[in-house]
């Protein structure tokens, strides 16, 4: 039966009739965005850095990013797991809060139409605020969630929306949190009192209590992250990560089998390229250039690191066991005996993102950092940069270049 | 004489400040957001926000009054939650992934990553059943315990 007497218009208090609706319902949901929020902006700036924006334009998508770049400094590598857990925490809470943000919506939805739109400057400008808040806040949800699953229809480079956009909605979000912290503390210590505009005047009869409600948001982000959060790890980890973008099988089975970022048949590499009696590794530093072939960089030192391979879309591997020359002694041949310079590293790719990467001087001297030929025993399959490619503790995916075709050794 | 001024009335200083400073920092961001496709950048960034308030929100809470409507009678509301908490899962579950269960990016999931790209809908089915079933499941043993 319909209520003759309910307000049709949602502007009236009286439409909303959830009796879960309340400031305290608000307040908890609002302090657990507050911590994963928080740290979802930390580990993205963490990122950012890692890719060391600020040595070569080859790594900025964001050349104007201005003051907004305030904090970067030379991403280090140690401990080498470090940007497989910043990127994991990152991506995985980020899909796991998506029923708080939801529930949080829902429980103010409310006061998008509350009226007089404005009571004060203040107010009106409260409330333009919020529309950066929510739509920023949404705008990083849907962005993310997008981009892990290779959807890319949002207008413009990932990169450069999800950072200047992480930097609008954080703005907003700063100056929210100061602003309601205050309603949130007195809620929390008194929750027997409350009364305020989200309380609905005629609450219909409850169907759960705000207890079970909690528990059902809790539910759903257990959910979320329970079929994601393999992604992280191998073997019978990642097949729990069921509907994650690199959860599942391996692609493959043997020493070359783990997770692939982007195949050779995508990056559009010519097999024929890589062949033993094609292949020279073009090397340029102090003292000149130096082509190498494969079985003249046999003949160098070989050394193994055991590294893993982290992308920026929250997946990882553990470690894989890799084989090859190090960076630095491919810097000696070319007249950097003992200071080892940065580099600049082009593939046989010829379009693409990250087709060519630099790498800062300390990455190139840690002597875990690798042109790696072998992984896990084999030679490197041509999905995983056969002949070559790049390997380098704790650097972001897209940084270890595969199918090396020229390094330039040098001050970038 | 002069005559009265009209009096707007600008709420609380500190309020206003913090406010101006977010502002402030937004629009040093936000010039940089909009920099390449700013009527594109813009009716995302409004565009997710409409999407969600206008369209997302009053359709799931339509269809959610409406299970509980439909399952009615005060004695079966119990009965409601059971249907309405696994439908609510697999509904986020479909609107987190629903790029790769619908197969929008079918291709290019499976050229780049080497992964076949057709497990995400029958997966996303399988789990649904599971919640499903895994309902009916507690929901019977409630009502057996409740019946005895």
């Amino acid at each position: 039966m319909r209520d003759p007497d309910a307000p049709r218009s949602p502007s009236s208090p009286g439409f909303w009739r959830s009796p879960l609706r309340g400031p305290w319902f608000t307040s908890v949901l609002g302090l657990v965005l507050l911590v994963g929020i928080t740290v979802l902006f930390v580990t993205g700036l963490v990122s950012y850095a890692a890719y060391n924006p600020d040595l070569s334009p080859v790594n900025d998508k964001t050349p104007d990013k201005g003051i907004l770049g305030f904090y970067l400094f030379a991403w280090p590598t140690d401990p080498h797991w470090l940007y497989r857990l910043n990127q994991g925490v990152h991506v995985t809470l980020g899909i796991t809060l998506i029923p708080v943000l939801l529930a949080k919506l829902w429980s103010v939805v409310p006061r998008l139409f509350a009226l007089p739109p404005a009571r004060s400057l203040a107010h009106a400008l409260e409330r333009v605020s919020l529309l950066l808040l929510v739509g920023g806040a949404l705008f990083q949800f849907v962005t993310g969630v997008l981009n892990i699953q290779l959807d890319y229809v949002f207008p413009g480079s990932f990169y450069t929306l999800h950072f200047y956009g992480a930097w609008v909605f954080f703005a907003a979000f700063v100056v929210h949190v100061l602003l309601r912290m205050p309603t949130v503390l007195r809620t929390l210590r008194h929750p027997r009192e409350e009364r305020n505009d989200l309380v609905s005047p005629r609450p219909a009869e409850p169907t759960v209590s705000r207890r079970g409600a909690l528990w059902f948001v809790g539910g759903g982000s257990l959910l979320l992250f329970a079929t994601t959060v393999g992604q992280n790890f191998d073997g019978p980890l990642r097949r729990t990560a069921l509907l994650a973008p690199h959860g599942g099988a391996d692609p493959g089975s043997g020493p070359n089998g783990f997770q692939i970022n982007k195949t050779a048949a995508y990056a559009g590499i010519d097999a024929a390229e890589t062949g033993e009696d094609v292949w020279r590794l073009v090397v340029t530093g102090r003292t000149g250039t130096v082509r190498l072939r494969r079985d003249e960089l046999l003949r160098l030192p070989q050394y193994s690191a055991a590294l893993p391979i982290a992308c920026v879309e929250g997946w990882s591997t553990s470690d894989q066991w890799w084989r090859g020359v190090r960076l630095r002694d491919l810097a000696a041949l070319v007249g950097y005996g003992d200071d080892p310079p940065d580099v600049f590293v082009e593939s046989l790719q010829r379009s693409g993102a990250f087709r060519e990467a630099a790498l800062r001087a300390n990455q190139v001297a840690d002597p875990r950092s690798l042109l790696a030929l072998y992984v896990n025993g084999e030679e490197l399959s041509l999905d995983h940069g056969r002949p070559a490619r790049i390997i380098v503790p704790a650097a972001p995916g897209v940084l270890n270049t595969k199918w090396v075709a020229r390094m330039t050794f040098g001050d970038l | 004489m002069l005559p009265p001024l009209v009096r707007v009335p600008l709420g609380s200083p500190l309020r206003l400040l913090l406010l101006a400073c977010s502002f402030a920092l937004a629009a040093y961001a936000g010039v940089r957001l909009l920099a390449d496709d700013w009527l594109g950048v813009a009716l995302w960034f409004v565009g997710v926000a409409l999407l969600h308030d206008l369209v997302l929100l009053p359709l799931y809470t339509v269809a959610d009054r409406a299970a509980v409507r439909g399952l009615g009678a005060v004695r079966r509301r119990v009965g409601a939650l059971y249907v309405r908490v696994p439908a609510a899962f697999s509904g986020l579950l479909l609107l987190v992934w629903f790029p790769l269960i619908g197969g929008r990016v079918e291709q290019r999931y499976r050229l780049g990553t080497g992964l076949p790209a057709d497990v995400f809908l029958a997966r996303w089915l399988l789990i649904t059943a599971v919640l499903f079933g895994g309902s009916a499941l507690l929901l019977a043993l409630r009502l057996r315990r409740a019946a005895a």
